[in-house]
């Protein structure tokens, strides 16, 4: 359907756990701008396969790469290094610390001068102010109080953040691990309309989710994973949810039911 | 192409006004320092009123040098309990690099300066062994301090045999901080003075530098520390090794204060220490204090001991005072962690 370079691309992933095969040679290709989901029943590798995306987990065989070029993530750092963030299903904010803070965890800015280099000194107006830049720009406007403790924020006020922060600092990819799983309805729009304004920055997004409304309202192509294998790409488009749902639990397959082009 | 937002019955319900305890609430939560602010104002008020030689000069320059050992002591105690953890061998330490530095240097066997360094060096390598044990063999901190604290004391004891170093036999520079001079009206002692820049520079890290950040950050949520890319181990062994040095401090400022090195002083400081870290508004399950609170929470201690024995009532009561502050703090602790948006 395209033929520029995927911004990431795998290709024949396997990852095996003793005798339990995680992985069983899975394809994907994730495509400048786009907003890939990806979908499959419990154990279909989805977690797995993410996992080996993102660095947290190092495939047995296959190749990935990244901008055509062949990388090797052993442990997250190395995919963060090379601009790919997740924000992971486990809200990973540190409550008591405030929205800046959050923003800036593990990356905090220097003063400049020897303020910075000297004393070591870091950046906290700076920082805010950035912050509630990134955070206005993804059409959060509701939080103005950069130093306001994200405990005292809502569950997709937190969530908010954690994209933010994967939008503020990814280059390459955003990762997101079923990120509306424990939201409310109002604040699971919040949170796609937020992926849809990464989208339009060109940065793409891979999205794992159950909640097959959520993907189609927001994916462009999905990814269905089954039984450790990549069981087909279809796009909202194409297929309906209840094919989707078909394909993912083996009740039919893409060949049998190849969609509308 | 997606919904337009909708206000929904939910969201209206969280616009309501906000309860005056609610306010309060949120005030204390942003600010934790505030309440032991009070108590130490109040304190005053009241000690002076019942007896006014408590607010004498020269009554509050003694509880500021009494105040010093367990303030400085209070300092990696605080950076300990910031990362959820707790530190049952800050007395012990303080006693162990106490003992070999006096007993090392005794009767002129090597120089004051060699002599404060090793006992800055025994509280690290203290440091070192707590924050191994916790990093690296994943024991809880309650229980390696506990054990340590034991091993400490008995190291201790069996080096000094159970005798005490008498400060005549000890280089100069080591009774030094116990050398007092005068600010106005006040007598204030070298290890007042030195405590002070100790909670300056401190203060300072924990609040202004991304070491300080990361101390809150695993504290308050260790797994998103990690994930934030944090090295979790390595800011802990930072706070162990940074304690333990503070507690060699400690080791100086001690001799010069009792005029001598004796392996059993301090026997309260562990528990001392805590409390003044508790009273100042620090949470026990980390993540969240300020060093400003332990400052207060130290002096609000020295306040007690020197106003209720001031007013002329058993030292018991002083005891009694203490114990209720602290379940006091802790349960506004609980209820300020409860804090909604």
């Amino acid at each position: 359907m395209t033929t520029t370079t995927p911004v990431l691309s795998a290709r024949g992933l396997v990852k095996t756990y003793g005798k339990v095969v995680g992985l069983d040679g899975v394809d994907l290709d994730l495509f400048p701008g786009e907003v890939l989901a990806i979908i499959g029943d419990n154990g279909a590798g989805k977690s797995t396969l993410i996992k080996c995306l993102t660095g947290a987990v190092e495939p047995d065989a296959g190749e990935i790469r990244l901008d055509g070029a062949p990388v090797h993530f052993r442990r997250p750092q190395d995919a963060r290094k090379a601009g790919i963030e997740t924000v992971y299903q486990t809200l990973a904010v540190a409550p008591a610390l405030d929205i800046a803070a959050n923003l800036y965890l593990g990356r905090e800015r220097h003063r400049p001068g020897p303020l910075g280099s000297v004393l070591r000194m870091i950046d906290k107006k700076g920082m805010r102010r950035d912050a509630e830049k990134a955070l206005t720009d993804l059409g959060i406007g509701t939080l103005q109080n950069m130093s306001q403790a994200v405990e005292t924020l809502s569950g997709g006020q937190r969530q908010a953040v954690a994209v933010a922060r994967a939008a503020a600092f990814g280059s390459k990819v955003i990762v997101l691990d079923e990120p509306t799983a424990a939201l409310g309805v109002r604040e699971s729009q919040q949170v796609l309309r937020m992926i849809d304004q990464v989208r339009s920055r060109g940065l793409p997004v891979i999205l794992i989710s159950h909640n097959m409304p959520h993907v189609f309202e927001v994916a462009d192509r999905i990814h269905i994973q089954r039984l450790g294998r990549g069981a087909g790409v279809i796009t909202p488009r194409s297929h309906t949810m209840p094919e989707a749902v078909a394909i993912m639990t083996g009740a039919t397959t893409l060949t049998e039911t190849p969609g509308q082009t | 192409m997606l919904g337009q937002e909708v206000t929904t019955a939910v969201e209206q319900f969280a616009q309501r006004r906000r309860s005056p305890l609610e306010r309060l609430q949120h005030v204390l939560h942003a600010h934790p320092s505030i309440s032991p602010l009070l108590v130490l104002i109040i304190a005053f008020v009241v000690f002076s009123s019942i007896n006014p030689r408590f607010a004498s000069p020269n009554s509050l320059s003694l509880v500021l040098q009494q105040v010093a050992v367990i303030g400085a002591l209070a300092v990696g105690q605080t950076l300990v309990i910031l990362t959820a953890g707790i530190d049952l061998s800050a007395g012990a330490v303080t006693i162990l690099a106490m003992m070999l530095a006096a007993g090392l240097a005794e009767g002129g066997g090597l120089p004051g300066v060699v002599a404060v360094l090793i006992g800055i060096g025994v509280g690290v390598l203290a440091g070192l062994a707590n924050g191994a044990l916790v990093t690296r063999v994943g024991l809880p901190p309650f229980i390696v301090t506990l054990g340590t604290l034991s091993v400490f004391t008995a190291v201790a004891l069996l080096y000094t045999k159970g005798q005490s170093v008498q400060a005549t036999d000890l280089p100069g520079l080591l009774n030094w901080t116990g050398e007092t001079f005068p600010v106005g009206d006040f007598r204030i002692s070298v290890g007042v003075v030195l405590v002070g820049v100790l909670y300056l520079l401190v203060g300072f890290a924990l609040a202004n530098t991304a070491w300080g950040r990361h101390v809150y950050a695993v504290g308050d949520d260790k797994e998103a520390a990690r994930l934030a890319g944090i090295r979790v181990d390595r800011v802990l062994l930072s706070v162990y090794l940074t304690a333990g040095a503070v507690y060699g401090l400690a080791a100086w400022i001690l001799i010069g204060r009792a005029g001598a090195a004796s392996p059993n002083a301090i026997t309260d400081a562990n528990l001392e220490s805590i409390t003044a870290v508790v009273i100042g508004g620090t949470s026990l399950f980390g993540g969240r204090g300020a060093l400003v609170g332990t400052l207060l929470g130290a002096l609000i201690v020295g306040f007690f001991r020197s106003g209720l024995s001031l007013a002329g009532v058993d030292d018991q009561y002083r005891v009694l005072a203490v114990g209720l502050l602290v379940l006091l703090a802790v349960t506004v602790d609980q209820w300020i962690r409860k804090v909604k948006a």
